[in-house]
């Protein structure tokens, strides 16, 4: 089936329609989700009271807005700063293992590869308990040993921190190598020529030409870390993220401070997604 | 380019990566396996054997969560081949230049999103005083509302929508790289719509096949968030149990024995998948 071989009208229009349903169907979800953010009922779900911008601002209960719940509000922040945090390590490691992976070949790379590619294959739950489990026996080993504490081997945001980090690299290291790659050593070589000292050539001439993978890999990596869930989950302490936070008020029961929340984050992910889609087409 | 430089370079590079492989991945895993054959024989006690997994087998609700959690993975992960082929196909062939960009990235827009909001929709959707029970009294076809949260087929559209991106993608990338005039050579030859499917696009397309359903797979099999929420209570989903484990019931040896079990099925998987199609781990995955 494809344009120069014809085919029946028929069938042509039966699989534009499922297309069109397909469509329907990703959309769906997330239409609702923002509708109902809008509506003024308590529950989120028909029939239609009418339109509010209550759950975003209000100060009345039960018409707490987004704005003025301080739980949420708060696990806003601690996302942030771990989504930060993540986003960071992960670009620093990612490009040095993009380094490592195209410029250098040693005995085990083939092996080394594979390990670095294996966080992919692991479910997100199994990362979290064998990151929990493996730094709490540490910490209890420490701690049998110096009679000290070590809170942050504890789950908190350390660990949370630690566990994204884990496999969140491995998308990092991906996409740099493959920028990496495309890159003409000659470049480099004709900096070096022209009197610039190793480091200054790959400080002005490899990054920069790295720079949009690096933009995408942390956006990427932001946003990652801003979802993630189930390593989380795992390995939260008393600070808890955003998707925790939701997911114990989901657990409650919804209110349409939820659908408030969602809106903003489906926001703010177009807003990253659009920088990072524009940022590309600058650079190209 | 080989001096000392060079290699203190290399050294420098190899430290952050060796530092990440072990301390976050290869120890703790170790750790896992560990504490999973170490049974509880009094307050900080430990002897080592196999008996948390020896309670795995023997508890019937145990390896049959199991079972069901890997039954409904595979299920969903043919489900989402399904109906995802024919959109992968739609966008990679039928479709050029400004369209076909435009549907992909509207294939990608929902995953941007937190797995929760998506999740929340379908709540929406599904619940009794929900959308659709809603739009389906207007139409008549229903008296009074239906409740199509909390059962199987809800885990179902959950899982299919959480993972679909993961097959369409694959798909598109190879279909894109086959030639239509191979397709077009199948119809001279005289084939009809179904043999050259057979003959000449599955099997071109097979390397995306292979490596969107492990992806698939495996999210739906580590899954937590869509069986707990659209399951209800009794989902009876594997990472629930670990859950329930570990943080609820305090137990880590059973919980890391779960653990273990989980990513044996999950990795034999993974293994098999590699085997059937003939290809590495890092061709299958390093393109995505």
């Amino acid at each position: 089936m494809i344009p120069t071989v014809p085919q029946p009208a028929f069938a042509k229009w039966c699989y534009r329609a499922y297309v069109v349903m397909f469509f329907i169907f990703l959309a769906l979800p997330l239409t609702v989700v923002c509708v109902f953010a809008f509506n003024n009922s308590v529950f989120p779900a028909l029939p239609w009271k009418g339109f509010t911008l209550a759950w975003f601002f209000g100060t009345e209960a039960p018409f707490i807005g987004v704005f003025n719940e301080r739980a949420i509000l708060r696990s806003i922040g601690t996302s942030a700063f771990v989504a930060l945090w993540v986003s960071g390590l992960a670009v620093i490691v990612g490009t040095c293992n993009a380094f490592l992976f195209v410029r250098h070949d040693f005995r085990g790379k083939a092996l080394l590869y594979m390990l670095m590619l294996l966080p992919l294959i692991i479910p997100g739950v199994i990362l979290g308990i064998s990151i929990l489990v493996f730094f709490s026996s540490v910490a209890n080993a420490l701690e049998d040993t110096t009679g000290l504490w070590f809170d942050g081997l504890r789950p908190g945001l350390i660990l949370v921190i630690l566990g994204q980090f884990s496999f969140i690299t491995t998308f990092a290291t991906l996409v740099i190598s493959a920028r990496l790659q495309k890159f003409d050593p000659s470049l480099e070589e004709a900096a070096l020529n022209l009197g610039a000292s190793k480091w200054g050539a790959i400080w002005q001439i490899t990054l920069p030409f790295l720079l949009p993978a690096i933009v995408a890999s942390a956006v990427v990596s932001l946003l990652m870390s801003f979802e993630n869930f189930n390593t989380t989950l795992m390995l939260v302490g008393s600070d808890a993220p955003l998707t925790i936070t939701m997911f114990d008020k989901l657990k409650q029961g919804s209110t349409p401070v939820l659908n408030a929340v969602s809106v903003l984050l489906i926001m703010i992910s177009a807003a990253l997604g659009f920088f990072s889609l524009l940022f590309q087409k600058m650079k190209r | 380019m080989a001096s000392d430089t060079s290699r203190l370079g290399f050294y420098l590079l190899l430290a952050p990566i060796l530092l990440w492989l072990v301390v976050l991945i290869i120890l703790p895993h170790i750790g896992l396996f560990v504490v999973s054959i170490s049974e509880k024989i009094g307050p900080r006690e430990y002897e080592t054997g196999f008996g948390n997994y020896a309670t795995f087998f023997g508890e019937p609700l145990y390896w049959r969560t199991f079972a069901r959690t890997a039954i409904m993975s595979i299920a969903a992960t043919a489900l989402t081949l399904i109906l995802g082929f024919p959109i992968a196909y739609y966008i990679a062939k039928l479709t050029r230049g400004r369209t076909k960009t435009t549907l992909f990235l509207m294939c990608m827009i929902p995953f941007w999103v937190s797995e929760l909001v998506r999740t929340f929709g379908w709540m929406i959707l599904l619940r009794e005083t929900g959308v659709l029970s809603n739009f389906l009294q207007y139409l008549g076809l229903v008296n009074g509302p239906v409740e199509m949260l909390y059962n199987d087929a809800a885990i179902m559209v959950g899982l299919v929508y959480t993972s679909i991106l993961f097959m369409v993608v694959p798909l598109v990338t190879t279909l894109d790289s086959l030639d239509d005039s191979l397709i077009e050579a199948g119809y001279d030859l005289g084939g009809s719509s179904a043999a050259v499917m057979r003959e000449i696009v599955i099997p071109h397309a097979m390397p995306g096949i292979v490596s969107g359903c492990i992806v698939v797979f495996m999210l739906s099999l580590g899954n937590y968030l869509t069986p707990i929420l659209l399951g209800g209570k009794d989902s009876l989903w594997f990472t629930g149990m670990i859950y329930t484990q570990f943080i609820t019931r305090f137990n880590w040896e059973l919980g890391s024995a779960f653990g273990f079990l989980l990513l044996a099925l999950s990795s034999l998987v993974v293994f098999l998948g590699l085997k059937l199609s003939g290809r590495s781990l890092s061709e299958t995955m390093g393109r995505s």
